[in-house]
């Protein structure tokens, strides 16, 4: 499993707006480069990244290779209610990883 | 002007030109150019026209390593029910290909703002378009200048 950080709040006040930061480790490789054989390296990357707050999409993204190695991506949602924010990042293999944070609103 | 003939191939014009098929093969499978920039806008706008304003694309204007580069692109919106940001649509002239990233986003995002970090094969232009829920698309563009390109190893 690829070392993942996210960076949240942990509690919020209801109706504040949110900065979620994620980060996960993975080389991105484009298909375009060669190896040392002369052969061209098959593509693998992250091609699809998905936010949910308490089962509810918020946040979605479509990657191309022409995002840098370790993908990194920033957004904002708002804070609704306490529960569970899962992050999910799926590669070319279709492997997908989840991680879960726990928010508290008040 | 006499009436010769044209030359016939000489040894150097055939060596040029079989270096030249090597050099093609070489070349990557493909490339963007700014045309199929252009076409993959096309795609996703469809018939609708692109209007300048609402968005704001944040590039550095010059920048050592291709490889990271940060990019940021806010759009001025309420993200109400009524009026919000439903995606943000990164596109590129010069890589291998156009596309660099699409996010979809609602009125849950609360801040119609991205970030994220890109790779560009050269000093090029970068275009970001919104799509608003009311169906208009709205657009900016940034010019960066890149030192060392990303995937130059390869």
């Amino acid at each position: 499993m690829a070392r993942v950080l996210i960076n949240l709040p942990a509690r919020a006040k209801r109706g504040e707006i949110i900065e979620i930061k994620t980060l996960i480790a993975h080389p991105m490789e484009t298909g375009y480069r060669v190896g040392p054989t002369g052969a061209a390296i098959p593509r693998d990357i992250i091609n699809r990244f998905l936010c949910t707050y308490n089962g509810e999409e918020v946040f979605r993204a479509e990657l191309f290779p022409a995002i840098a190695a370790n993908p990194f991506i920033a957004f904002f949602t708002v804070a609704t209610e306490s529960g569970e924010i899962a992050f999910s990042w799926t590669d070319d293999h279709k492997e997908t990883q989840t991680e879960v944070r726990q928010i508290t609103v008040e | 002007m006499d009436e010769r003939s044209p030359d016939p191939p000489t040894r150097r014009l055939v060596l040029l030109a079989a270096a030249g098929i090597g050099v093609s093969r070489l070349v990557r499978p493909a490339a963007a150019t700014p045309a199929a920039m252009e076409e993959a806008i096309r795609a996703l706008v469809g018939e609708a026209t692109v209007e300048h304003g609402k968005v704001k694309l944040e590039l550095p204007p010059i920048v050592e390593n291709g490889n990271t580069v940060p990019l940021t692109v806010t759009v001025d919106s309420p993200m109400n029910e009524a009026d919000h940001v439903s995606g943000i649509h990164i596109f590129n002239e010069k890589n291998p290909q156009p596309y660099i990233a699409s996010f979809d986003l609602g009125p849950r995002a609360g801040k119609a703002v991205v970030s994220t970090r890109v790779r560009l094969a050269d000093s090029q232009q970068v275009v970001a378009i919104a799509r608003l829920s009311d169906g208009s698309f709205w657009s900016d563009s940034a010019d960066i200048v890149v030192t060392l390109a990303a995937c130059a190893e390869g």
